[in-house]
């Protein structure tokens, strides 16, 4: 089995094997190298296609309805181009969760977890585990304070308690408040501007609204016109919408 | 068990473990190098079919160490409780064949000829006081300028560096860096050519009398033969090198330079996946008879070697001397020890300008693509009634402006909702960004050591990193700050924005991977970990590469300066140590 498929293989595992398998050195991998320079057809270390079925794979229906809410109140719908809704950003986060990143693959996560001092940075769990326990948190607290779950609350109110979780106002138990908006806020930025292929950033929409053309391989026709715009569409790694076969 | 005898083991294969390996086989040694990752490849690990993907390299740390192998605990004082870093952010190390030089940036400076001097010459301009005070630990390096300037024009020729000298044997050359020290050549390639961004600074500061110069660059501006017989290819300028390997082979790393001569030599062997858990020693301590490595079914295996080269990044290095045993640890309270002394870093700030009319294309990028200001760098300017040594250069850099990372805003946007997403969309097009990277001194109480309860996976004692910025790095990055705002106001744009770096040393942010110190260079065994050619101390046979060599940090990239630094020890290792092992300095 070539690397390039191990690889992939372990990447696939879910959660908690990924993790384990992350932990392990690779063993399977080690080679000793003499006299040559390796490199393997066919092994090229593709980033995986994300589970394109509809619906979601990691948020359960409660977790769904808060993110789809905050997510678009962090990046509306509006004239200037997609919201985070429209750009399916909710997909994204879902389906990163789900992954190897949910299951905290780069991450180090060996108990005992204590709060630390702000600049000692992540000291969480895997960003699965706080998505669940966060959420949950925050409902039981939007209901305290204001009467209803996250999801359920008019925009006004939705940006009033995304403001206290922004700045650890709001109270919820041992989930951080102020790291988990972070964490939210972060991940909805690389949902909205990172490639399609994961999922958010939905026909290259947020690319083409601002300007970015993706994956181009060479600018250099356009290093020394300064001032004019790029005149192509964007491309990702997969190609364009345009591509995609009608029907 | 054993296995067959080496004469050089060389511990991570990066640059320094390259540059080293290349020499000692060229020389006729029998060369066995250890990396804890795999083997890297552009077709197979970074293709330009897949390669530009900011999630994955970047934020998902594809191309780094992974934390959950590999970490350490942090602390900003030493009465605090370090706690693990359990997510990579304000430093990014590599893992895996070429280490961080796969996906650095390509920026190869040479150290100021003071930059040398940094304790003896601050003293003899400003007085004794200007060092001596608040516990400053800066030391002289034990060379000089001129005496790494050929090993400085090997790296430059190694890597096909694209730039404009600014002094020529002595000659003052406008266009290029006029406080450079005298170079012996002009670089190997032209400047790359100038976005728009940059050519706007270029102006502005030569408008305010500054003296801008294009960034040297190990991104080609042209097709280039290195001297070993390799080739790269000319940069597309596609805007994704720093966090990136190059699909294209134009930014030079081990597998653009080296590698494809290094391989196919019989006497090189390298062993990936394997992790060296240490040095052993012989019984007294002065004399390492190999590494004990953990292979690929985990077995625990002995590997002999006549001398053993510690290039493993600077932060694993001194932790491999303190697990082994190999000189003293610094110890904070007394100021004694010298093995985890030293620690330094970089402060890095921003400014931001704004246009409404102009389109600046900011996603057009190399890693080391700009116009730069030396003019406030090191002792370039007089310090005197600033408060502050040292310096760091700044400029405006277009390496690429990959949206998750890049979304400049004017200052006082919120950061999210309507009015965020609009600012997003109005500016990304129209901004110039302009960087600060100043130097940090030493100080007393910035140190690494081995934590006392946290385990690495193998069981060993992480790095202990105890670090944070003082008020000589907060005065003079407030000044560098000044500087960039100054011509950022000349540059005619609409607003600009400030960002200035304010507070204790936060290790989430993105700052800079040059980690500096920690097994320093220097004249005095009392006073330092290893010789002027990187030998340690206390076990001659023990050769420790990389910028842990530097007593404080400079205020460029160190990436030129570890390359020197190596390149001299390697010297001395093949034509003196070879012939007759043992310390290469009297100590």
């Amino acid at each position: 089995m070539g690397r390039g498929l191990t690889r992939r293989f372990a990447l696939r595992m879910g959660g908690a094997l990924a993790a384990l398998a992350w932990l392990m050195p690779a063993r399977a991998l080690a080679e000793t190298i003499r006299q040559r320079l390796p490199w393997g057809a066919g092994q090229s270390d593709r980033p995986d296609r994300i589970d394109d079925r509809p619906g979601y794979i990691f948020l359960t229906s409660s977790e769904a309805a808060f993110v789809e809410a905050a997510v678009a109140r962090l990046i509306p719908s509006d004239a200037t181009g997609p919201g985070a809704i429209e750009a399916e950003v909710p997909r994204f986060i879902d389906r990163q969760l789900a992954g190897p990143y949910g299951a905290g693959d780069h991450f180090y996560l060996q108990t005992p977890f204590s709060k630390g001092l702000p600049t000692q940075g992540w000291q969480m769990p895997a960003p699965a585990v706080v998505y669940r326990a966060a959420i949950l948190a925050i409902d039981q607290w939007a209901t305290a304070t204001y009467g209803r779950p996250f999801a359920a609350l008019d925009p006004a109110t939705q940006d009033q308690a995304l403001k206290a979780l922004e700045d650890g106002k709001a109270e919820l138990g041992s989930t951080s408040a102020k790291a988990f908006f972070a964490l939210l806020l972060q991940n909805t930025l690389e949902g909205y501007f990172a490639d399609p292929i994961y999922g958010g950033n939905r026909d290259l929409s947020v690319w083409r609204m601002i300007g970015f053309p993706g994956a181009r391989y060479d600018l250099r026709p356009y290093v020394t016109r300064f001032g004019e715009p790029y005149a192509l569409s964007p491309v990702g790694i997969s190609g364009r919408p345009e591509w995609r076969r009608q029907g | 068990m054993a296995e067959p005898a080496v004469d050089v083991v060389i511990v991570g294969f990066g640059w320094t473990g390259a540059i080293m390996a290349e020499a000692l086989t060229a020389a006729g040694l029998s060369v066995l190098a250890f990396e804890r990752g795999g083997w890297r490849t552009a077709p197979n690990d970074f293709a330009l079919t897949f390669d530009q993907d900011e999630l994955r390299y970047m934020w998902r740390h594809h191309l780094f160490q992974n934390v959950a192998h590999t970490t350490l605990t942090f602390r900003n004082k030493p009465d605090q409780l370090a706690l693990p870093m359990r997510r990579l952010g304000s430093f990014l190390p590599g893992a895996g064949v070429g280490g961080g030089g796969v996906h650095w940036n390509g920026q190869v400076w040479r150290f100021l000829p003071s930059d040398f001097k940094a304790r003896s010459h601050n003293i003899e301009r400003y007085g004794a006081g200007v060092v001596n005070s608040s516990d400053m630990t800066v030391q002289d390096y034990p060379v000089t300028y001129e005496e790494l300037e050929p090993h400085y024009d090997r790296f430059d020729k190694l890597c096909g560096v694209s730039g404009k000298a600014g002094n020529l044997g002595g000659n003052i050359v406008a266009g290029g860096n006029v406080f450079e020290g005298p170079r012996s050549h002009e670089y190997p390639n032209p400047p790359l050519t100038m976005t728009y961004g940059p050519s706007l600074f270029a102006k502005a500061a030569a408008d305010v009398g500054y003296h801008p110069f294009p960034h040297p660059a190990a991104n080609m501006s042209r097709p280039y033969t290195n001297p070993l017989g390799v080739q790269l290819g000319q940069c597309t300028y596609c805007g994704f090198c720093e966090k990136f390997g190059c699909g294209n082979d134009s930014k030079s790393s081990p597998q653009t330079t080296i590698l494809p001569v290094l391989m196919p030599r019989p006497n090189f062997t390298l062993r990936t996946y394997c992790e060296v858990m240490k040095v052993e020693l012989t019984r007294d301590g002065k004399h390492a008879t190999g590494v004990s490595f953990i292979d690929e079914n985990g077995a625990t295996l002995f590997q002999p070697a006549n001398m053993v080269i510690l290039s493993a990044f600077m932060l694993e290095n001194v932790r491999l001397m303190l697990l082994s045993g190999i000189g003293p640890p610094y110890d904070p309270k007394t100021g004694t020890g010298t093995v985890g002394k030293n620690y330094s870093y970089q402060i890095t700030s921003s400014v931001n300008v704004f246009y409404d009319d102009k389109i600046t294309n900011p996603f057009i990028g190399a890693g080391a693509l700009g116009m730069i200001i030396d003019d406030f760098n090191g002792d370039n300017f007089d310090h005197t009634g600033l408060g502050f040594i040292g310096g760091g250069y700044l400029g405006a850099l277009n390496t690429g402006a990959r949206p998750i990372e890049t979304h400049p805003v004017p200052d006082k946007t919120p950061k999210w909702g309507a009015e965020f997403k609009r600012a997003v969309a109005s500016n990304y097009l129209k901004n110039v960004p302009i960087v600060t990277h100043g130097a940090v001194m030493s100080h007393r109480n910035n140190y690494v050591d081995l934590d006392p309860t946290w385990r690495d996976r193998l069981g060993r004692p992480m790095l202990r990193m105890t670090f944070d910025f003082t008020d000589n790095e907060h005065r003079m990055s407030d000044y560098l700050t000044g500087k960039a705002a100054e011509i950022g106001r000349a540059m005619g744009g609409r607003e600009i924005r400030i960002n200035k770096r304010t507070g204790d040393y936060d290790i989430s942010p993105y700052q800079t991977t040059h980690t500096t110190g920690g097994a320093i260079m220097g004249a005095d065994p009392k006073s330092s970990a290893i010789n002027r050619y990187l030998q340690s101390w206390d076990v001659p046979n023990v050769f420790v590469a990389g910028a842990n060599a530097f007593p404080q940090n400079a205020g460029y990239n160190p990436m030129g300066t570890v390359a020197a630094l190596s390149y001299l020890s390697v010297d001395a290792i093949v034509n003196r140590y070879v012939k007759s092992p043992g310390p290469l300095v009297d100590a």
